[in-house]
């Protein structure tokens, strides 16, 4: 942890922090920032609100399926019976326009989509696949970008020039054009794709997730395998190989845990940039596929009632932003206390 | 520096030469897919079925496959769209650019000016209120979908108040420069500013941060001390400095936007650019017209890159290889 200890000794906490773990030195450090601790409280809120879902389902539900469309169904506003979709909506009466905004928690609080559905229930599942989206393929984009920072930075020479190269290719690509090139490739396969014993279907949540993850792999290798380069010429390391280390045991003991810090810090900011690219790819049409629904489709689908129930389209991009916006803000305050030097910079 | 440019241009080449193979095998050779169905739509005869697999010539070997698709593509650029046939694509490609062009330029301007606007701003008045405000304001510009606040600027402009305050904003889509001036104008100014948003929050925040690290190098102590004013150490000293930084950057997201990183933009606004082709493409999995979007877009981004780099290095020497 040399590394680490030598940040903390620079920033005056020596006395203080004599004998500490750095990692609990970060947590105070974090512990001491009242807006990023609002901001990571905001998150675990939004990830709990979510995950219980089917509570909340349970409560507003029609025929038992909240996601199914509700086409004849009634609901009661002020006491009384009304249909879910109205006749004679907008100017030229023509058509159905589902009912709007009751404000009230067990009927349509947030009014139904063009189908039926109940715009609040489906906004807490839409969390629950952009939430599980966002952060398994930031978790898994990391994972994999540290594994092959590690083998080019550790190993150098041939595996490092043909990795890098490999990374400056995927960064090339247009971040936006390469995840539709890969989704719609993977969508026209009706059956899904068959990788080894892995099997993964088209409408799967698993899709957007891979993709997400394989076009952010270059933004995370190109931060950690500075880091791995700049730790393996350290001291410790020298000293290590010294005492007959082995390569196992230098890239595991030695150089990862210098190296988790970095990574930590490009998390929360990686996981506001996955789901923003989900939503953003869902409202494209070749994100979270039907019969699942993520807020980016939500805000699809809102399109079309955009001027006759705002509500649809507003409340799925209120979401986003507020967790997009405490991940963002829980970033600067995790990189603050982790690595207060640090120029690391990610969008 | 010459030794530079050429390097960093054979290895442009490279980077494009590997696009189009891996754009070729996401397209073509991903296992399980039969290209001349995918290719030919949704539902396809056997008849179409058969003249797809003749003209991508699928029983030759892989190479040659291979060069007539980039052939037909930067040639004789008469790869047909399969949701409109007869409809070329690449001329389709560049008869879009122009409104692509118009979004991405205005909306440049108005995120550099705005984001050195900011960025100074909150450097100066560090320390007091107005620095955390123009953060926490530039943090909400980074998090909110592109593609929601132009549906909230819809909302507005279009909306309840279209007949009122916005009766001078056209409805939604694109009208060309040259067939009115103004319309293409006031088409474009909520675009414009939807599409920077983002921008200026990114290059306020690092702007800032630059500036204040800047702030703390000797040349910059040294100009205070010699009695400059406030004003001439940050235009002639620390801004200048923090340009090399802001102009690299602008150069790769310029690069990124043109290249289809508007997408969103255009399709919420119903711009009829090359994002929006694509998502037109996407509608109907038209596997041409996207293959080629993405070969242009990845092209003109690698070109953007390596004209940074011999840029950046020509500005600063440091970084050039020995």
């Amino acid at each position: 942890m040399a590394a680490v200890a030598e940040q903390v000794t620079s920033t005056g906490l020596r006395s203080a922090s004599a004998g500490r773990n750095p990692w609990a030195l970060a947590w105070r450090r974090l512990r001491r920032n009242r807006l990023a601790l609002a901001a990571l409280g905001l998150f675990l809120l939004l990830i709990v609100v979510c995950a219980a879902a089917p509570l909340y389902a349970h409560d507003v539900a029609h025929d038992g399926n909240v996601l199914g469309p509700n086409l004849n169904g009634t609901t009661i506003v002020h006491g009384k019976v009304v249909p879910v979709m109205q006749e004679g909506g907008g100017l030229l009466k023509l058509g159905e326009t589902p009912i709007g905004p009751t404000w009230n928690l067990h009927h349509y609080f947030l009014g139904a989509d063009n189908i039926g559905r109940d715009v609040a229930a489906l906004l807490l599942y839409g969390g629950r696949a952009s939430l599980q989206i966002g952060i398994c393929s930031a978790l898994l984009c990391c994972i994999v970008a540290t594994i092959v920072a590690l083998i080019a930075g550790f190993f150098g020479g041939l595996a490092d020039a043909i990795l890098s190269r490999l990374m400056d290719v995927i960064w090339a690509f247009p971040v936006y054009l390469l995840a539709i090139s890969l989704a719609t490739e993977l969508l026209t396969h009706s059956n899904g794709i068959q990788i080894g014993f892995l099997h993964v279907s088209a409408t799967s949540l698993w899709t957007p997730t891979v993709i997400i993850a394989f076009i952010y792999v270059p933004y995370v290798y190109r931060p950690v395998r500075g880091q791995v380069l700049s730790v393996a010429g350290k001291e410790f390391v020298e000293a290590a190989i010294a005492q007959g280390a082995s390569n196992y045991r230098l890239i595991f003991s030695e150089i990862l845990p210098n190296v988790v810090s970095t990574v930590i810090v490009l998390l929360p900011l990686m996981i506001a940039t996955t789901i923003l690219t989900e939503s953003a790819l869902s409202y494209l049409s070749v994100g979270v596929q039907p019969p699942n629904v993520s807020w980016g489709t939500i805000i699809s689908d809102g399109q079309d009632l955009l001027y006759t129930r705002p509500w649809v389209s507003l409340a799925p991009g209120i979401m986003i932003v507020l967790t997009v916006l405490a991940l963002n803000v829980l970033g600067d305050g995790v990189r603050d206390a982790l690595d207060p030097r640090a120029k690391l910079r990610v969008r | 520096m010459l030794t530079f440019i050429i390097r960093r241009t054979l290895w442009t080449v490279v980077v494009m030469f590997v696009i189009t193979v891996v754009v070729f095998f996401i397209f073509f050779k991903t296992p399980g897919v039969d290209p001349a169905r995918a290719l030919a739509g949704r539902n396809p005869s056997p008849q179409t079925l058969a003249e797809v697999r003749a003209q991508l010539g699928l029983n030759r070997p892989l190479v040659v496959q291979y060069g007539l698709m980039m052939k037909r593509i930067f040639i004789t650029r008469n790869l047909v769209s399969y949701s409109d046939q007869g409809q070329l694509v690449i001329p389709e490609i560049f008869a879009a650019a122009p409104a692509t062009l118009s979004l991405v330029f205005g909306a440049a301007i108005i995120w550099i000016v705005m984001a050195i606007v900011m960025g100074v701003a909150a450097a100066r008045l560090r320390g007091r209120i107005y620095d955390p405000i123009l953060m926490i304001l530039a943090l909400i510009g980074l998090s909110a979908p592109v593609f929601w606040i132009g549906q909230v600027a819809n909302l507005i402009t279009q909306g309840g108040l279209h007949n009122s305050v916005f009766s001078w904003v056209p409805p939604l889509g694109y009208t060309s420069f040259t067939v009115s001036p103004l319309h293409w104008f006031t088409g474009l100014v909520f675009p414009w500013i939807t599409l920077s948003i983002l921008y200026i929050g990114f290059y306020a925040r690092v702007l800032r941060a630059n500036l204040l690290e800047i702030q703390t190098e000797d040349y910059v102590r040294t100009a205070r001390a010699k009695g400059l004013s406030e004003q001439r150490v940050l235009l002639r000293h620390t801004l200048r400095t923090s340009m090399i930084t802001f102009v690299s950057l602008f150069g790769l997201d310029f690069g990124a936007l043109v290249g289809g990183g508007a997408i969103l933009t255009e399709v919420v606004f119903g711009i009829h650019g090359v994002g929006f082709l694509t998502w037109q493409a996407l509608q109907n999995l038209d596997l041409p017209t996207i293959m080629a979007v993405v070969i242009y877009g990845a092209f003109f981004i690698v070109l953007m890159n390596a004209l940074v780099d011999i840029a950046y290095a020509w500005l600063d020497p440091r970084v050039r290889p020995a």
